[in-house]
């Protein structure tokens, strides 16, 4: 599972949507892999509007890479290639193989295995 | 119960046939392509019940969160860049509320095994997409179920035939001196305004609708809510 994925799941369950806690999802004993994926400054400067920074800051941070800016870059920054370089790297190559993804509502755990996080519900929580 | 029976006659099978399925699918329907193609480039969207990812070749300027129910289909989804793939529900799918600019959920509300279910999968698509406002259009949601009205294909099904059926999946094995093997999938068969129906009862508006290869196919983005009296 990519790092920028982290920003667009919440917990499957459904109380749990409306509850501050349940995003980000906080990944736990994560195993992270780097995937080399072909580098499109253009597509890193207009999907970097849509990401939740408060949210990938702290999911950054969980898998330790601690060097995210407060802001989010915007405008001049968006055209530094390094800037954009970095958010790459974060976003796209950067897999969590294995691991799990906690709520912080409900505390429940979904299985990250091989790269695919699970967000089947067990019976008691549909 | 419902659920068990599509875990046995919908999730069971595309789990065994998850290989052959994908190999027999490469290209996204014309009205598929056209509609991932017009999202502006940085849209964030969904495709629910990704089956193989075939449709996430289409848009490579998009984010597409593709999920399906069937994890070996959902392994041979993840391979398309940049996209991503889980495995979820379209019951409880794991995203927030009214914020991703698109949707698309193509063959897959069909495999749903009752009136309520497949409205529902409707309304939790509809529920991850962005409502519209005064000065901004809502994100736009497109889909599509197989149809009743049919007579021409190579099932020939047609209006006034049953719509709850079993349709069988043929695999022959290379490997086993071409034995075969059927598997038997749960299908609802739409009639005409039936998929259109249930948008609207979903709490959906249909912004256009139409019929493509055997289908029945809509977009549809959120109603706006109505403004509290103040």
């Amino acid at each position: 599972m990519k790092v920028i994925t982290a920003n667009f799941v919440t917990c499957a369950v459904k109380e749990c949507k409306t509850t501050a806690t349940s995003f980000p999802l906080h990944f736990h004993d994560a195993e992270l892999e780097l995937q080399e994926v072909d580098f499109q400054p253009e597509f890193i400067r207009n999907v970097i509007p849509r990401i939740d920074w408060e949210g990938l800051r702290t999911t950054a941070n969980e898998l330790g890479f601690p060097s995210l800016p407060e802001t989010k870059p915007e405008g001049d920054a968006l055209t530094n290639e390094q800037t954009l370089k970095d958010l790459h790297r974060l976003l796209l190559e950067t897999q969590v193989m294995e691991g799990k993804l906690v709520c912080g509502t409900c505390g429940h755990a979904y299985a990250i295995k091989e790269g695919i996080a699970n967000f089947l519900l067990p019976s008691h929580l549909v | 119960m419902a659920d068990e029976y599509e875990q046995n006659h919908v999730h069971e099978v595309y789990q065994q046939i998850a290989g052959h399925f994908s190999a027999t699918r490469f290209k996204a329907w014309p009205i598929v392509e056209q509609f991932l193609q017009a999202q502006s480039p940085g849209s964030v969207g969904l495709d629910v019940g990704c089956g193989n990812g075939k449709n996430l070749t289409v848009n490579k300027d998009v984010f597409i969160v593709a999920s399906d129910r069937s994890e070996n289909l959902a392994r041979i989804a993840m391979q398309h860049q940049p996209h991503s793939t889980v495995v979820a529900d379209i019951l409880q799918l794991p995203h927030r509320d009214a914020f991703f600019d698109f949707a698309i959920s193509i063959a897959v509300v069909h495999h749903m095994s009752t009136p309520e279910r497949r409205v529902e999968a409707v309304a939790e698509i509809l529920r991850t997409v962005k409502p519209g406002s005064g000065t901004e259009p809502g994100g736009k949601f497109l889909v599509y179920a197989w149809a009743l009205e049919q007579k021409d294909s190579r099932r020939g099904w047609d209006k006034g035939d049953p719509q709850d059926i079993m349709v069988p999946w043929v695999r022959k094995s290379k490997s086993d001196q071409g034995q075969e093997q059927t598997f038997h999938r749960y299908y609802h068969l739409y009639e005409e305004g039936e998929l259109e129906r249930d948008i609207e009862q979903a709490g959906g508006q249909v912004l256009e609708s139409g019929y493509e290869k055997d289908n029945w196919w809509a977009i549809a983005t959120p109603k706006p809510k109505p403004k509290p009296a103040s």
